[in-house]
């Protein structure tokens, strides 16, 4: 039996008069590798931050890792992760600085925190790096060490929001096996991507406009229902940009800068 | 139209460009296709006389960047990657501040606009920061038209922007080059090497390689095999323990095999999978695509660098 980690049902969202959030109901399974996916604007990002605990919702009743969104956002935000495109990680901090101070916040002790810190150094061959600055570092290694920062404290859910712009192909797919190996270790994934074929590697995807989820399933029964050759094909025929920015857009940018 | 002639950058000890040459000719939509850290922007702006390269030489439209660089400003339109128009004014502020600035009105050069513009016209009143991502860029775009430029250069306008409007900046782009203008674009997403006409292939401040993107696919040495089973990450995994693998990588819902030679048959390779298991296994040779290739470079230059 498949075990749900998030339940949302009917989860409206609003900002004044505009719906970010319209009606979403959906959940994910223990283990999976949740696409969610939408054009810019469709509302992904404040659906992903009501399910972190960091915005609470308009109506609908959610639940995250066994917690409610309403009452018991901090016990939320302790079981799970979050990378988001702009690296979390400290500029002006070294790579075993960075890793103390994720510990520290999310209550590790320093005894496990030594032995976990040798284990993800020696795992990202990175023992060299440890005294260097984050800022120097390439941005592969950046997004590698960002994402093992946010599985530190073994959440049950990371939520990975565009994890892969901008990095090389050998390096976005590096990046892609960290999520399977995650994904094995039970760790859900719930991730957003602008990159068509990393939908592929989802076990299911969902895929947001204008505020709804238009479509949710396994990759390859969207690509036979909608008799598209591929996922670039899927999501060009459910999500047409809008060329108004009162339908989206704003609210969206405006959460990222 | 733009030529580029063994131009060396560095920033401190990083090398940012290796004595980089290149051609573009006139008219042509030429993309630059890499990662971060490629030296993309870096080139992008010399080019538009905004930085001085150490040494080496570069012409656009016959015209020195270092010693016409006033001249320059007035025929190359330049979107740099981070949104740079005024948050604080309007739509049609932006247009008109810019247009001010090269001495030209929007109405004289309207004609040029038109089609992107119109996209937003009916939000002109609204403030630039309010925009959402693909109305920001049809602005930027329209700004950096505004003064009927020869030349257009732009920085990963398509970075961080969703499909659809992907293909639909892509579509204005061919609209732009018919009517004469040379397009000169960066972008880390590979799949968009195909909408070019030539292409250069950029890793850490060198060129892999130059050429339309079906030569550069088509001359591509080695044999790419593609292989699907019911479980993704199994399939890796094996594929990488088989004796023989030299790169094995996802792709979309396949994964691509390169060999340590290419005498490896995709038959091999079926009988391997299925003795460990695997369901629903097909396996095929394939011709490579431009990431294929871009992947198979970055391996070659590491090697010949070790």
């Amino acid at each position: 039996m498949k075990e749900e980690i998030i339940r949302v049902k009917n989860l409206v969202k609003k900002f004044g008069s505009f719906t970010a959030n319209d009606n979403l109901t959906f959940d994910v399974y223990k283990g999976e590798v949740f696409g969610f996916l939408g054009a810019n604007g469709a509302g992904k990002t404040t659906a992903i931050r009501i399910l972190s605990g960091l915005s609470s919702p308009t109506s609908g009743k959610l639940n995250v890792a066994g917690f409610d969104v309403y009452t018991e956002t901090e016990k939320i935000k302790k079981n799970i992760g979050y990378m988001s495109q702009k690296f979390s990680l400290y500029e002006d901090l070294t790579v075993a600085e960075n890793i103390r101070f994720y510990a520290g916040i999310y209550g590790i002790s320093p005894k496990r925190r030594k032995e976990k810190m040798g284990e993800l150094l020696k795992k990202l061959e990175m023992e060299k790096a440890k005294n260097k600055l984050i800022a120097g570092l390439p941005l592969g290694w950046k997004q590698k060490l960002a994402f093992s920062v946010a599985v530190f404290h073994e959440p049950k859910i990371v939520f990975l929001d565009e994890p892969t712009g901008g990095v090389d192909p050998v390096t976005r797919r590096k990046f892609w096996d960290m999520i399977y190996e995650a994904a094995n270790d039970g760790i859900t994934v719930f991730v957003t991507t602008h990159y068509m074929d990393e939908a592929e590697y989802c076990d299911r995807v969902s895929i947001m406009d204008a505020g709804k989820i238009e479509a949710l399933d396994t990759p390859a029964k969207l690509k036979e229902k909608y008799n598209a050759k591929d996922m670039d094909e899927v999501f060009l025929r459910i999500a047409r940009a809008s060329p108004n920015p009162s339908e989206g857009g704003g609210q969206e940018t405006i959460t990222n800068e | 139209m733009i030529i580029i002639n063994e131009i060396t950058k560095s920033y401190n000890e990083t090398q940012a460009l290796k004595s980089i040459s290149l051609k573009v000719e006139k008219n042509e939509l030429f993309g630059l296709i890499g990662p971060d850290g490629a030296g993309k922007t870096t080139l992008m702006r010399i080019l538009t006389t905004l930085l001085l390269a150490d040494s080496g030489e570069a012409k656009m439209d016959g015209l020195d960047v270092v010693k016409n660089f006033k001249k320059i400003r007035h025929i190359v339109g330049y979107m740099p990657g981070r949104f740079s128009l005024y948050q604080d004014l309007s739509v049609e502020e932006n247009l008109h501040f810019f247009a001010t600035v090269f001495g030209t009105t929007v109405d004289e050069n309207y004609d040029l606009i038109r089609d992107i513009y119109h996209q937003i016209e009916p939000f002109k009143t609204r403030r630039a920061g309010q925009l959402s991502g693909g109305m920001k860029q049809k602005l930027a775009l329209s700004c950096a038209l505004i003064h009927k430029p020869k030349i257009l250069v732009l920085d990963e306008p398509t970075t961080g922007v969703d499909a659809v409007s992907r293909k639909e900046f892509w579509e204005m782009l061919k609209k732009l080059q018919q009517k004469g203008i040379t397009i000169l674009v960066s972008t880390p997403y590979m799949d968009e090497a195909d909408l070019c006409d030539r292409v250069a292939l950029i890793q850490k401040g060198e060129i892999l390689d130059v050429d339309s993107p079906q030569r550069i696919t088509e001359k591509y040495p080695h044999r790419i095999i593609r292989a699907r089973s019911d479980e993704i990450y199994r399939l890796i995994q094996d594929l990488r323990a088989y004796e023989k693998a030299e790169s094995v990588f996802a792709f979309g819902e396949f994964v691509h095999f390169t060999g340590t030679d290419d005498d490896v048959e995709p038959s091999e390779l079926d009988d391997y999978l299925h003795k460990k298991n695997h369901k629903n296994v097909l396996v095929e040779e394939i011709n490579p695509g431009i990431e294929d290739v871009f992947m198979g470079l970055m391996r070659s230059e590491q090697s010949q660098s070790q």
